[in-house]
């Protein structure tokens, strides 16, 4: 690429939180843009609190009960659900970026996202359910 | 004319020094823009506020500026009809800042002065004339004020400096979808790249605030389908 000069302003420099994060006054797009970085930082840590978690298994069965008995207690299936609604949102939204990237749906992107919303929301429902009754 | 007074809170900054906001009593009416509004202020209360325009009609593209924190022409936003007794305004962000509400629009303009993405091309057809078999309409390519909205709005372009933007990848997506006399693989190289069309994650900001409706979203999304296309054909050898 040949040499541009950059958009570097030494008086109000760069914020990568404020320039994601800032959706006042933005429309759907920014909010899905948003939104789908706040979930894909938040699957990245779960990741990791997840192989943490699995680590108990070192510590013997006991170790393994005691977690299962607190990961049955209400507010942790409510984190459950919170998780479910990460992934639905971040899968879902990666598909209709995915989609409008090929040129698929992309004068109707807002329609496709949320005929996906529609979709997820069903999705989380079901799962919801699910969580609490099994 | 029913008049009222308004606030205008002016975003302020002259070269070394901290930027702050300065607030102005105006009086507008129905019929005053932002940019009447902000004249009024340089002329009768503060000479040393700068703002830059031309047209008063939004031709020019030069008094892009954010307004109550949306991208805008200052030129055909009427105070009245924003409902708020403050108005902010700010200059536009991901541009260096010169002084007060104007920027550095130079490191935009780079992204267009690129060879074979030429200002001045070969004229349009005649709106009047026979349309050629398979062609249900002839489309504009060439509305883009150069106004910056698009750049300043970008969640992208406010993380990337080097990032080539909404409006120089419309323009490029314009050669490739009309060459005339340049070359669309210059194009399609040009974006191909960390900073190009593969950067955007399709916020659609630009597309929101054109003022011109280019649809720099759409655009680039068009050369994501080229470039792929043209990745497909180099993978099963079919072409270039």
């Amino acid at each position: 690429m040949q040499e541009i000069r950059t958009t570097h302003d030494a008086v109000r420099p760069k914020n990568p939180l404020r320039a994601w994060f800032d959706v006042r006054k933005r429309n759907l797009g920014s909010w899905a843009f948003a939104l789908n970085r706040l979930t894909g930082l938040a699957l990245t840590v779960y990741l990791f609190l997840h192989l943490a978690i699995l680590s108990k298994l070192l510590q013997g069965e006991s170790g393994w009960n005691e977690f299962l008995a607190l990961a049955r207690s209400p507010l942790f299936l409510l984190l459950d659900i919170i998780l479910i609604f990460g992934i639905l949102f971040h899968g879902l939204n990666g598909i209709r970026v995915a989609l409008v990237g090929m040129g698929v749906g992309a004068r109707q992107h807002r329609r496709l996202f949320w005929v996906l919303m529609v979709i997820g929301t069903l999705l989380l429902l079901v799962s919801a359910w699910k969580v609490f009754t099994i | 004319m029913a008049e009222r007074k308004v606030e205008l809170k002016v975003f302020r900054y002259k070269q070394g020094q901290t930027p702050h906001y300065d607030t102005y009593n105006v009086t507008v009416d129905e019929n005053t823009t932002v940019l009447v509004a902000l004249q009024d202020v340089r002329r009768d209360q503060d000479t040393s506020l700068i703002l830059r325009h031309s047209c008063h009609h939004a031709s020019c593209g030069t008094c892009g500026m954010r307004i109550n924190g949306q991208e805008q022409l200052a030129c055909v936003v009427k105070v009245l009809e924003l409902g708020t007794p403050t108005v902010v305004v700010e200059p536009l962000q991901n541009a260096p800042l010169i002084s007060d509400l104007v920027v550095d629009m130079a490191p935009f303009y780079d992204r267009y002065n690129t060879p074979e993405m030429p200002y001045i091309r070969a004229s349009e057809f005649w709106p009047k004339t026979d349309l050629p078999d398979g062609i249900a309409q002839y489309t504009r390519y060439e509305n883009c004020l150069e106004c910056g909205l698009c750049v300043s709005a970008c969640p992208v372009a406010g993380t990337d400096s080097e990032y080539l933007g909404p409006a120089a990848m419309a323009a490029a997506a314009r050669v490739v979808a009309e060459p005339r006399d340049s070359d669309p693989e210059f194009a399609l190289n040009w974006v191909d790249n960390e900073h190009g069309c593969w950067r955007c994650h399709v916020a659609y900001e630009c597309t929101e605030v054109c003022p011109s409706d280019v649809n720099p979203g759409e655009a680039i999304m068009s050369l994501r389908g080229a470039l792929t296309r043209r990745k497909f054909r180099r993978v099963f050898g079919l072409g270039k």
